[in-house]
């Protein structure tokens, strides 16, 4: 009874506020999807304006319909030209209308016309939704809504900004509006002194778009504000090259470390067991195609397993690269040892073999190998980015690394294989049979390539090309470090890498990859063995 | 001794008669070589125009052939090797006795076969996009030229307020020569010479760090910056995943590309790149009933409904509908007939259009700017309002300025010098 009671009530209420709301609500309502309609006319210079007076009129009921055209997700009925948000459903768009956000049914494709927009109007939305999101609940809109604002420099947001700020009470969030607001007032007619105060702000911020919008705005003012800002973005600037340093620093580390994961199979095969192998390129890519091949059945038969996709290729492309190996060395090469050219040669043919296989399996073509959203992106240290994947990489590098010295150093297979390499017929003698562990062992370097490629597919192309561009880079390194010697490897990728990244500023990535080379030939007539030779009888066995 | 002569005249009759019927055999088809590289680094791109042609030689062959006769595709494989696309140039002419020629990517090996196309006088049909400054009596131009993709897209960044420059390509002929193209085009148009960075990487170059990170240093400076990119082939999925990783968006800086199409970008994950942008004459999102027939076509043809179709393969459409409609009005394969009977000829292209052979062996073409969609399309932003025709000698270089391309008699000329009034400037 009691609850009866209730629900009439509630319904009365319901009805007495639709009949309050209802003369004043659908009108507005009408006026904005008329103005919404209306995004669809003309050229990008009509929607541009458009848009900007969809944003004057301060109704957050526009963000959805403005989100929807920045995605690229806002369409027109071919016929009646009214204007819908869409969302994919099949082969169908499910419509949405851009004021109430109710369904309004399906429709196929080809009924409705896309509104196109370019990089202007992206950027139009995004400043657009900065001064409507200001006020949002969402803490992370609030923030992408002052960063947009830093951008747009538009003086209306300012008071819009304020009254943000009084409200706003996480200190990250108020920090940037802080900034976004003094970005404003440099754009805004507003007297010296705050403009002073704004730039002070600014110069605190640091960062490449800080001076950018300082220098732009030097280049219109004039007196003491010139000055000041001209100042400031000076200071920014010495401190953008004091990060510098460290930048080219990382660079290079990063690009060692794939020098190291492309080298480090090689330091086995070619290091330990002298085996000139030309067909390591191939190693790498066969492993990035087995990260392919895998994530093509995860994307096709389990999705949710994608952001591990890369940790199930890892023993995968080991195994595959690994087996490749082992068949190479029992097939081919075991016949030709003591004979570098002819295994240069046989190696070389293999590469091009194992090219022309994964072209005919595969396609000719470039295959999409996703990257897991925890290596996307970037994060900044001071004045400088780090992008997530060449840190995993060079962090994977380094791991591997150690795995495989604890494997040459800790383990019996690994003892029997330093026991072949250094004197093949005592080993004979001592029970340990020599041809399968050279077997192992190349199969061990193989393998190690494989994994290498799961790293670059992160990086680089995933085609049949893939291992010929790091073949002649993995051949420096060897050498370069010290044959037969892994610490020599780390050390002189690293040096590569580092250098390469100094010169590179200097002399441009042609000139500065050709001065490495020479410095490397002038290296390798002092010292022939490489930065990390080994002694002993060893060497002349 | 007399059965034993018999014997060997009824041989030599069998012989003469065996050698009739395979002459009379081969002359009922009409040889059509495809010289592009199956295998090495421009596979990659190449592969699909040897698959595109085969395509339009089934596609032919359906509608009866021409002048009565089959077509039959010569397939040969240059490996990406220059010297091996002169050798296999001769070997399609001399020994497969082909009547045409399709082939070639890379400026380097189109000049490595002019020199056999002109001693044996045969006919090629080249499809990509190049630098221009090049004309030659039996080489037909079906890519773009300089002014048919460079310069309306540099046109078109200056019109969204375009202030500041890089120019970065891969180190060989084609991005220096477009890029000197562009350097004089942008100064000419009250560009300083401090808001233009131009920067050069090997082939396959895969380390972007530092150049990215520049390009975002160039672009802080105040001014509106864009990225023309003649980068080639390999080397720009791994710019295009640093672009995205450091953060670069089109909307701050936009990347306008002449190399990557919708095949270079099927190896990609787009979305991080929405809005940056391509120059192409023909984009696979055009809406057109001759686009939508080709694409069913291609899909049907290569059993592959995900396959994507690109500009140099409409290039290819282009140029062998030119081919089979100039061998119509010549009667004959012959070279020179068909050479007089090219220009002028106009065919459909894939946009809604006509596009027609002008006397400088280049096509008319209409030029449109992409933005990057994140389904790996293309949507077009602008397009020029008319046909351009190809200039083989840019306006916008001193050595080439003064020169015409007129292969009509009386000039039959590919380098005319309109202030010497010469035949014979610079380039052959």
């Amino acid at each position: 009874m009691n609850t009866t009671f209730k629900s009439h009530a509630s319904l009365l209420l319901f009805l007495f506020s639709l009949f309050l709301f209802v003369p004043a609500a659908p009108a507005h309502a009408d006026e904005l999807t008329d103005q919404i309609n209306k995004l669809a006319e003309g050229g990008f210079n009509d929607r541009q304006k458009m848009i900007e007076a969809l944003a004057a009129t301060g109704d957050s009921r526009v963000v959805p319909a403005l989100e929807a055209l920045g995605d690229g997700m806002l369409y027109q009925q071919k016929l009646g030209g009214k204007v819908f948000i869409v969302e994919r459903a099949g082969s169908d768009f499910k419509l949405i209308d851009p004021v109430t956000l109710e369904d309004a049914g399906k429709m196929p494709k080809s009924a409705l016309e896309k509104i196109k927009v370019n990089n202007r109007l992206r950027r139009t939305v995004r400043d657009a939704l900065g001064g409507l999101q200001l006020n949002s609940k969402n803490a992370a809109d609030r923030l992408a809504a002052a960063g947009a604002v830093f951008q747009s420099r538009d003086p209306e947001a300012i008071p819009l900004l304020d009254a943000a700020i009084a409200k706003e009470t996480k200190a990250d969030v108020k920090k940037v509006m802080l900034e976004a607001r003094a970005a404003a007032v440099l754009s805004s007619d507003l007297d010296e002194n705050a403009k002073l105060e704004a730039i002070k702000v600014i110069e605190e911020r640091s960062g490449r778009d800080s001076r950018s919008l300082l220098l732009n705005f030097a280049n219109t003012a004039e007196g003491k504000l010139k000055t000041a800002a001209d100042e400031s973005a000076g200071i920014i600037e010495r401190s953008l090259a004091a990060w510098a340093g460290v930048q080219n620093v990382w660079y290079g580390l990063s690009l060692g470390s794939v020098l190291l994961l492309a080298a480090i199979g090689l330091a086995i095969t070619f290091g330990v067991m002298g085996v000139i192998n030309m067909a390591h390129g191939e190693m790498v890519m066969l492993g990035a195609y087995t990260t392919f091949v895998v994530q093509d059945v995860i994307r096709t038969s389990y999705p949710q397993l994608f952001e591990v996709s890369l940790l199930i290729s890892i023993p995968l492309a080991f195994l595959v690269a690994g087996a490749v190996g082992v068949a190479i060395e029992r097939g081919i090469i075991r016949w030709l040892y003591g004979r570098p050219l002819e295994t240069l040669l046989a190696t070389w043919g293999i590469s091009l073999a194992l090219q022309q296989t994964v072209r005919s399996i595969f396609g000719p073509t470039n295959q999409e190998v996703g990257t897991p959203d925890f290596m996307s992106g970037a994060f900044e240290i001071g004045q400088m980015t780090i992008t997530y994947n060449r840190l995993y990489i060079l962090v994977f590098a380094l791991v591997v690394l150690a795995a495989l010295m604890l494997v040459m150093k800790r383990t019996p297979y690994g003892l029997q294989m330093r026991a072949v390499t250094q004197n093949r017929s005592m080993a004979g003698a001592m029970g340990i049979r020599t041809d399968w562990v050279d077997a192992l062992t190349f199969g061990l370097g193989s393998g190690i390539a494989g994994i290498a490629g799961v790293a670059l597919s992160q990086i680089d192309n995933v085609s049949p090309n893939l291992g010929q561009s790091y073949i002649i880079d993995s051949f420096m390194v060897v050498v370069f470090g010290g044959v037969g010697n892994l610490w020599g490897t780390l050390v002189g990728a690293m040096t590569l890498g580092v250098a390469n990244k100094f010169l590179e500023p200097y002399a441009g990535a042609v000139l500065g990859k050709i001065v490495v080379l020479v410095f490397i030939i002038l290296f390798i007539q002092k010292k022939p063995r490489g930065m990390f030779a080994l002694k002993g009888r060893a060497v002349e066995a | 001794m007399r059965s034993y002569l018999k014997t060997l005249l009824g041989a030599t009759a069998i012989a003469g008669v065996t050698l009739a019927g395979a002459t009379a055999h081969a002359a009922e088809t009409i040889k059509v070589g495809i010289l592009h590289s199956l295998s090495g680094t421009m596979a990659i791109s190449e592969t699909t125009l040897k698959d595109v042609m085969l395509m339009l030689i089934e596609e032919q062959n359906k509608k009866g052939g021409v002048l009565g006769k089959k077509l039959e595709a010569v397939v040969v494989d240059p490996a990406s090797n220059w010297p091996l696309f002169a050798e296999k140039a001769r070997e399609l002419i001399s020994v497969n006795k082909v009547d045409v020629v399709f082939g070639c990517w890379t400026s380097v090996s189109r000049k490595s076969v002019l020199p056999v196309f002109e001693e044996l006088n045969s006919i090629l049909f080249y499809p990509v996009q190049y630098e221009g400054e090049e004309s030659q009596k039996n080489v037909f131009y079906t890519g773009a030229a300089p002014n048919q993709q460079a310069i309306p897209a540099v046109d078109y960044l200056m019109n969204e307020g375009v202030k500041r420059w890089v120019l970065a390509g891969t180190d060989y002929v084609y991005p220096r020569t477009t890029n000197k193209i562009l350097e004089a085009y942008l100064k000419g148009n009250g560009v300083a010479a401090d808001d233009i960075m131009i920067n050069y990487t090997p082939f396959g170059h895969s380390d972007w760090q530092t150049i990215v990170s520049d390009i975002k240093k160039f672009g802080s400076a105040g001014k509106k910056t864009a990225v023309v990119s003649t980068i080639n082939g390999d080397a720009n999925v791994p710019f295009y995943k640093e672009l995205g990783n450091q953060g670069i968006k089109a909307e701050d800086i936009p990347v306008v590309a002449f190399s990557v199409g919708e095949e270079e970008l099927a190896g990609l994950d787009t979305a991080p790149l929405v809005g940056h942008l391509a120059a192409w004459n023909y984009f696979q999102s055009v809406d057109s009933p001759e686009n939508a027939e080709f694409i069913k076509t291609w899909k049907a043809f290569t059993k592959n409904p995900k396959r994507v179709t690109n500009d140099p393969m409409e290039a290819h459409y282009i140029g062998f509908n030119m081919w089979v409609k100039a061998v119509e009005i010549a009667g004959t394969t012959a070279s020179d007939a068909v050479i007089d009977s090219l220009i002028g000829v106009t065919v459909p292209n894939l946009t809604g259009g006509y596009s027609a052979m002008m006397p400088n062996h280049h096509i008319t073409k209409p030029v449109l700017i992409g933005e990057v969609q994140a389904d790996g399309q293309f949507e077009t932003v602008s397009s020029t309002p008319g046909l351009v025709p190809g200039d083989a000698w840019s306006d916008f270089l001193p050595g080439s300025k003064d020169l015409i391309s007129d292969w009509r008699a009386p000039l039959s000329c590919g380098n005319f010098n309109t202030k010497t009034g010469k035949c014979g400037g610079q380039g052959s």
